[in-house]
């Protein structure tokens, strides 16, 4: 306990409660001089909590020692490159700058955040279980399911963030990120991001959903600028991390290794961050927008004032569609990355995949308007984006195309490990996600899906194939990487099989009731219509589900320190962070290693894809 | 070459069985309008398409992973295939030609569905939270959406408040109502029956209960219920109590003042007029031709006890001789 009452998670925790009380404080001493009224509903006025709110975050900054390195060099003195880490669990919730520590802190967070987030959505599930309100009131329901959706998506970003800040400097032969101190700070934004989010429930919640569309977001209560703020400070995160990796990637990789040698993960990784670091701005602009429009009464989204609503869909959903590609794509990297050392074969037209890669970016950001489709906006406009909106159907086939020639004629290690069951089933939601969505891309179909459960079960296939799924995969695959010890195999494979196909079932069955008229976000339903015996089932597999995830937390924290020891390469691959021995050094590798062959000739004779300074390893070892 | 004959009739096995499955499933809801037929024509290639590439691209890794799979002892890697550059081309610019020609058919869809007729009767609808109201051209407002069969009508649509959304699923078509804009809704109702208009962007508190009825009748029954309408409404424009239940309708206070006791947004309003009504602050107040008369002219002067966290009622601009129409007819609810 005194570890963590010395911690900077703590010390930043109540610098964010101090700084929130005098940023607070300040606005209303203020509002009593101009002689407005220093108190509302909830406590501070609406200005005072949301400039408490900011203040506090960045209190947790400062208390929590991420700044200080920068303080120094401003005060001209000089830091040690690197910092020594305390040997026990205390790093995690203490400011590292080593890349591994920051990754694996980014992967507890997103669990934590995912569990929350998760955890919201058992309850408003329960509550849909039977037509009528049970237990929830319309204002909780509609503030658990809208912060479901939001907090899910932080968790997502956080994932992603542990999986790159973890593995991409091992895959290019880094000794660290190229930033290490932004690094640190990106990471430490996201605890106050986080509190700011949750803390939208204590302030009388708010029911727009993650979007948080004006003007009902301009009447929602105080919470929703709460909302607001979180995603700010977690877009922040998002931005810097995207910048890091590319800046990484751009310079810091292991001799001889040229574009087309990267590991795949790499490409995927590069993809996702050109996105998040140019495109996350445009959700804080709508947001920041939205958050004058309430503070200062200025009319961007008012139409009374001259405002157009509609302008806050275009600017929400030209971050928040590629944002879905900033999700997906690292999980289709992790698919490729993966799929060729459990079949035994290279990677089909690796060069096809990359390009994919990026081509989804690219295209992505040119397919914004087909969730307006039904908004109002010039009907016109809605066939050019139609053609675009189709076309990110190519580059995805040709992954799909690609892995199905990868695994064709493979030869995988029976029985199957738990790594590649994921992926598999990552394959298979992912192409459900996939094949439901053309019908939402034409225009005609779409305006009867827009708004539906067709599209709820369309997109929880597409975040848990293309992001879930395989981050499970990623956590079974690399953590005897960082711990020396397997996870259970059983266990992993109870996991699998109880969360793949009931999260296929409830899908399905949000498709099903979707088309036939249920619409999403509602918190009760016409019991006429018939679907109480779809949304019985359906909470059901959200159980097993929940079930499923529990099984795999005992798994995972049993197998830090009970798990069979696993030190070497474990998977038989050629990438180089499986040449050496496990857990991972401190300082990543102790011999600089030349990229000598291509990442994936699984089943070429003698072929080499990275060799040491003084040591010949590489394909087969 | 086997294997690849083996997998290919797989496919098709496997893929026509889906589609059969998925038809026999009724995937869509009854098609009531002239707009859902070419909607639902272009779902069903959608669905033949989807048939096709899941069983494309399942069939051959399960085949794969059965028929190819490890022997016992073998522990040499899979043979080296690195890549086929015009099998990429194929499967590259197939699909491409495929989504050039649905991006084709999903415009020309949309073009059968915007079809005008000129002729096409105009309807006036207003959303707010939470609750639709319909002003016909024969001058009244109903809670209800009435149209003649085999009659294009355009919806002009607009909101008092946040974005909604008109939606009933069996004409397929869903429009945003925003604020400050007039958007159109053309249906041509196809099928006698009862549907219902459900809102579909989500619109606060009570979205999941704003619905109206929508009844699409023949010509002769929707002109009976034309002419009835427009009597009643005649008639109740002669007492102050008729023309609050009017203003009750179209201000669409109904949506959450129910009077039938039943506890929506705001207090029901049977048995309002005269009660004793407690109020947030403890003390009570007798509903009297004043307490309602500020309560419709500043909502949030005085609160009921049970109401507070509830979202505020809006204020309507009304003239005082229309709050008295009100009250008036609140006071005929015992």
């Amino acid at each position: 306990m005194k570890k963590f009452f010395s911690s900077a998670l703590w010390h930043g925790l109540l610098w964010q409660a101090i700084g929130w009380a005098i940023g607070a404080s300040f606005v209303t001493l203020i509002r009593v001089l101009m002689g407005l009224n220093p108190f509302a509903t909830f406590g501070f006025t609406e200005p005072a909590w949301v400039f408490g709110g900011l203040v506090g975050a960045i209190s947790f900054l400062a208390g929590s020692g991420a700044l200080t390195d920068w303080f120094k060099w401003a005060k001209g003195e000089e830091t040690p490159e690197h910092h020594h880490d305390p040997d026990g669990w205390e790093k995690y919730i203490n400011v590292s700058l080593d890349h591994k520590v920051i990754g694996i802190q980014y992967t507890m967070s997103a669990l934590l955040l995912l569990v929350v987030g998760g955890s919201f959505s058992l309850v408003f599930r329960s509550e849909l279980a039977q037509p009528g309100l049970q237990f929830l009131t319309l204002q909780w329901y509609n503030t658990l399911m809208s912060l479901h959706g939001m907090v899910m998506i932080v968790g997502i970003l956080l994932g992603i963030a542990g999986v790159i800040n973890y593995i991409v400097p091992l895959l290019i032969g880094a000794q660290d990120m190229a930033f290490p101190r932004l690094n640190a700070f990106s990471f430490w934004l996201a605890p106050p991001a986080a509190i700011l989010l949750l803390s939208s429930m204590a302030l009388g919640g708010f029911d727009t959903g993650w979007t948080g569309y004006p003007p009902l977001s301009v009447r929602a209560p105080v919470g929703m600028q709460m909302f607001f703020l979180g995603v700010i400070v977690a877009g922040w995160s998002s931005i810097l991390g995207g910048l890091n990796t590319i800046a990484t990637v751009m310079r810091m990789r292991a001799k001889g290794m040229t574009a087309f040698r990267l590991p795949i993960f790499v490409w995927a990784a590069i993809a996702t961050s050109l996105i998040s670091a140019t495109a996350t701005q445009l959700i804080g602009l709508s947001f920041q927008l939205v958050m004058f429009q309430r503070l200062f009464g200025m009319g961007f989204f008012d139409p009374a004032k001259g405002g157009d609503p509609i302008l806050f869909q275009h600017l929400f959903w030209f971050y928040s569609h590629p944002a879905v590609y900033v999700f997906i794509l690292p999980g289709l990297g992790i698919i490729s990355e993966l799929l060729p050392v459990f079949v035994r074969k290279p990677l089909f037209g690796y060069r096809w995949i990359a390009m994919s890669s990026l081509g989804i970016a690219l295209v992505g950001f040119l397919v914004w308007a087909h969730h307006m489709y039904t908004s109002g906006m010039n009907e016109y406009l809605r066939v050019p984006f139609m053609y675009s909106t189709l076309l990110v159907a190519v580059p995805t086939g040709v992954k799909f195309f690609s892995w199905v020639a990868t695994i064709w004629r493979g030869k995988v290690f029976g029985p199957y490990p738990t790594a590649f069951l994921f992926i598999l089933g990552s394959i298979i939601v992912f192409l459900m996600g996939g094949l439901s969505g053309p019908p939402n891309a034409t225009v005609a179909t779409d305006l009867h899906l827009q708004d539906t459960y067709w599209i709820v079960g369309h997109f929880h296939d597409t975040l848990f194939g293309g992001y879930l799924l395989p981050f499970f995969a990623a956590i079974y695959y690399w953590f005897p990487k960082a711990t020396g010890r397997r996870m259970n195999e059983t266990l992993g494979r109870i996991h699998f099989w109880l969360m793949t196909p009931s999260f296929i079932v409830l899908t399905l069955l949000m498709m099903r009731i979707g088309l036939l008229g249920m619409r999403r976000r509602i918190a009760d339903y016409d019991a006429s219509l018939g679907f109480g015996i779809y949304h019985v089932i359906m909470t059901i597999a959200a159980f097993v589900i929940a079930l499923s995830v529990l099984i795999f937390f005992v798994n995972f924290f049993r197998s830090m320190t009970k798990g069979e020891p696993a030190t070497g390469n474990l998977w038989n691959s050629r990438s180089p962070e499986w040449q050496v021995a496990s857990p991972m050094p401190v300082h990543n590798y102790d011999q600089p290693f030349e990229v000598v062959g291509d990442p994936y000739d699984y089943g070429l004779a003698d072929s080499v894809y990275v060799r040491f300074a003084n040591k010949e390893t590489g394909g087969r070892n | 070459m086997r294997h690849f004959v083996i997998v290919g009739v797989l496919v098709i096995l496997v893929a026509a069985l889906t589609f059969v499955g998925l038809n026999y499933l009724h995937l869509m809801p009854a098609e009531a309008s002239a707009q859902s037929i070419p909607v639902d024509w272009l779902w069903n290639l959608d669905i033949d398409v989807i048939s096709f590439l899941l069983a494309l691209i399942v069939v051959p890794i399960v085949y794969s992973l059965i028929v190819f799979r490890r022997k016992k002892g073998d522990t040499t890697d899979a043979e080296y295939i690195e890549g086929n550059t015009s099998l990429e081309i194929t499967w590259t610019i197939i699909p491409l030609i495929v989504v050039l020609i649905f991006a084709y058919l999903g415009a020309y869809t949309l073009g059968e569905i915007n079809v005008v007729d000129p002729s096409a009767n105009e309807i006036q609808v207003k959303a707010i939270q939470w609750a639709w109201s319909f002003t016909y051209p024969e001058g009244f407002t109903s809670k209800e959406l009435h149209l003649p069969v085999n009659k294009q009508v355009v919806l002009k649509m607009t909101s008092g408040d946040v974005i909604h959304s008109f939606w009933v699923p069996e004409f397929r078509i869903k429009q945003d109502v925003l604020p400050g804009r007039v958007t159109d809704y053309r249906i041509t109702p196809i099928l006698v029956g009862n549907y219902t208009v459900r809102c579909a962007e989500l619109c606060g508190a009570s979205h999941s209960y704003m619905t109206a009825p929508v009844i699409v009748s023949s010509q002769a029954d929707y002109d009976a219920w034309i002419a009835a309408q427009k009597s009643a409404a005649s008639t109740a424009a002669q007492t102050p109590e008729g023309r609050g239940q009017q203003l009750a309708t179209s201000l669409g206070c109904r949506g959450c003042h129910s009077i039938d006791g039943s506890k929506l947004i705001g207090p029901s309003w049977q048995g309002l007029y005269g009660s004793q009504v407690t109020l947030s602050d403890g003390s009570t107040v007798t509903a009297d031709d004043a307490y309602l008369i500020e309560s419709i002219s500043n909502p949030s002067a005085k609160i009921v006890k049970g109401f507070e966290t509830t979202t505020a009622m809006p204020k309507f601009d009304l003239t005082d001789a229309q709050i008295k129409d009100l009250v008036a007819y609140i006071a005929t609810l015992k």
